[in-house]
């Protein structure tokens, strides 16, 4: 019974839960007093043009810049903000780059073994061994992400759509509860993004998943809410349809 | 198969044994021969080849550093003297009552300044135990107090290297001076004996040297053993792509913390076994451009190698010998070209030129690691 309600109450309470938050460069307001809250569970597209904050935002929740003022809480009480990108990345929030980041001269196969959901100190790092399991996991995600057969080339040597991959592949084997995509589908074949559609799809509702998107015909294949950012703030929110017949957003951002 | 933590392949293991004997059984027994014999080893050459093991040791601690974690510490030299100044302070205590003033607790040069007794620091190092414990101790401290203030800042490439010049610089300053203690810029020298041995006598520097290979090996190996574990595939990673790095979750701090310090206590122990074998501690060796020199020997040998870079030290220490005594105004000019070409011409260094070129690995790894963005 206690177990219920403590379900209960997990799931009305936002898992990413940002207000008033401002960053700024020299002057410029990258954010500015941004207020956002994605639920446990969901998938949230965020669209805005260059230099709307989109990435400023991202860096924010993971810890790489800290915001002047505002609240970034994660699982309800969680204060980001006091946290560095390791605490972060421990917590359960996994990030997929914009430039595909992948670790060059490493191959396919240990890209994935240093993602793998595991123990992360110093010690353990240097006594990890891997065991079958471990490997099991390390070849099911290569099937996932269509690298089968490929796990010892380096991963320098792989195609651009394949880096992203096997990125996206890192956040799948890492196991975080909140995926933050930005731009997953930049340089991807029409195959490929439609793939990378259909596993978005699939992830949701298991994980809470944050895209970051120009690609607007992938952000209407996901079918999700969809927060428009401007200038540092949101300026629409809403179903793809919605926000696509907003003046204001029709102004900014789809009429240029 | 991919994810291995082997310290070495089969074959690694092979030529591994076949050099530590030649070194290690081959070497001293040439040396052991009679006068007479034409492959008689001669006296002079084994503290001579002692130094260079000494040499490739501290080579192998930069490799670990720079090769595979992209920090490219540029004061090393600092804590090979420390380990060095740590052992010359056991030799110098004893000398005993057959130094020059005859005194039997303080070091000639302490009677020379007139200090009444032995500084504090000084306690302990009449034991040859307690002074083993501060050659790993000293340079250890100091690499973890240092890199956590270094790493914790987040200061890398380029800063780091120019940070670490600035620490070995200031402890050169500090051990010329008289007043600091450790015998000013003449350093320590006229050991006597070295556990009851008679420091110069061929069985004594025979002995120096094995220990100095068996050390060698043992660096060799404990260095392989980080690298081959998933630690090592963290480092590469680091070095490659360190805010990524962190994103999934690894302290990027402690990492670089533990090898710094790791490299730190195996530079201390190169320079202990250095001391004995060529008689003397000064402060020259803690000069800024010793440790650039280390840097020079693992980029001719193949940085991210061990191997290569063991081997560079000993081959540019060799070159230096050999051009410092025949042409001595030129040996400053062929180190430098040395470091421009290998820099330009041969990333990998001699290991590069001896492995099989490896598909797709093509991406050229920068000196230093990342910059911060």
């Amino acid at each position: 019974m206690t177990h219920t309600v403590h379900e209960g109450a997990a799931s009305s309470r936002p898992l990413l839960y940002l207000d008033g938050v401002t960053v700024s460069f020299d002057g410029f307001k990258a954010l500015n007093a941004l207020s956002l809250v994605v639920e446990n569970g969901e998938l949230r597209s965020i669209i805005g043009p260059n230099g709307a904050g989109k990435t400023t935002m991202m860096d924010v929740v993971t810890g790489k810049t800290r915001p002047e003022t505002g609240t970034v809480l994660y699982d309800g009480d969680v204060d980001l903000t006091r946290l560095d990108e390791t605490a972060i990345a421990n917590l359960g929030i996994g990030r997929k780059f914009q430039r595909p980041t992948v670790f060059e001269n490493l191959s396919v196969f240990e890209n994935l073994e240093l993602a793998q959901k595991n123990q992360r100190g110093t010690w353990q790092t240097l006594r990890a061994r891997l065991g079958p399991g471990l490997r099991e996991g390390i070849a099911r995600t290569l099937e996932t992400i269509g690298l089968a057969g490929r796990e010892s080339v380096p991963a320098g040597a792989l195609s651009h759509g394949q880096k992203q991959w096997l990125e996206i592949g890192m956040l799948l084997i890492q196991d975080q509860r909140l995926l933050l995509l930005d731009e997953p589908v930049a340089g991807m074949t029409d195959r490929e993004t439609e793939a990378t559609a259909e596993l978005i799809l699939a992830l949701a509702g298991e994980r809470t998943i944050i895209v970051v998107e120009h690609d607007m015909e992938f952000v209407r294949s996901l079918g999700a809410r969809v927060t428009v950012l401007h200038e540092g703030s949101v300026l629409a929110e809403g179903s793809i349809d919605h926000v696509q017949s907003d003046p204001a957003v029709i102004e900014v951002y789809l009429g240029r | 198969m991919p994810g291995r933590t082997r310290i070495l392949s089969a074959q690694g293991w092979a030529s591994f044994i076949a050099c530590f004997a030649v070194l290690a059984v081959v070497v001293p027994v040439l040396n052991l021969l009679p006068a007479a014999s034409p492959l008689r080893l001669s006296d002079y050459l084994i503290p001579l080849l002692g130094k260079y093991a000494c040499y490739a040791l501290l080579a192998l601690s930069l490799d670990l550093i720079w090769g595979y974690a992209g920090i490219l510490s540029l004061g090393h030299g600092a804590f090979f003297a420390l380990g060095g100044y740590a052992m010359g302070m056991y030799l110098m205590r004893q000398i005993g009552t057959r130094g020059v003033y005859a005194n039997p607790i303080l070091p000639d040069f302490m009677v020379f300044l007139n200090w009444p007794r032995l500084p504090w620091y000084w306690y302990g190092f009449n034991h040859f135990s307690f002074a083993l414990v501060m050659v790993v101790l000293v340079p250890g401290l100091l690499a973890l107090v240092f890199g956590w203030f270094a790493f914790r800042s987040r200061v890398s490439g380029v800063y780091l290297s120019i940070i670490t010049q600035a620490l070995t610089y200031a402890l050169m300053l500090a051990f010329f001076r008289n007043d600091t203690g450790f015998g000013g810029n003449n350093g320590l020298t006229d050991f006597k004996d070295v556990l009851g041995f008679e420091i110069q006598a061929p069985g004594t520097r025979r002995g120096l040297y094995v220990v100095s290979i068996i050390a060698l090996g043992a660096g060799f190996l404990l260095c392989r053993a980080i690298v081959a574990s998933k630690l090592g595939r963290v480092l590469l990673a680091l070095r490659d792509a360190e805010a990524r790095v962190r994103f999934l979750g690894y302290s990027v701090e402690h990492t670089k913390l533990f090898v710094f310090t790791v490299s730190a206590v195996i530079a201390g122990i190169a320079g202990a076994l250095y001391v004995p074998q060529v008689g003397i501690i000064n402060p020259s060796e803690f000069s800024p451009a010793n440790s650039i020199e280390i840097a020079i020997w693992v980029a001719v040998g193949g940085r991210g190698t061990l191997w290569g870079a063991a081997l560079g030290g000993v081959l540019v220490s060799i070159a230096k010998t050999w051009l410092t005594g025949s042409l001595p105004e030129v040996w400053l000019f062929v180190e430098g070209s040395l470091f421009v070409l290998v820099t330009l011409a041969l990333p990998g260094g001699i290991a590069g030129l001896l492995r099989k070129p490896s598909f797709g690995r093509g991406k050229r790894v920068p000196l230093v690691g990342e910059q911060p963005r």
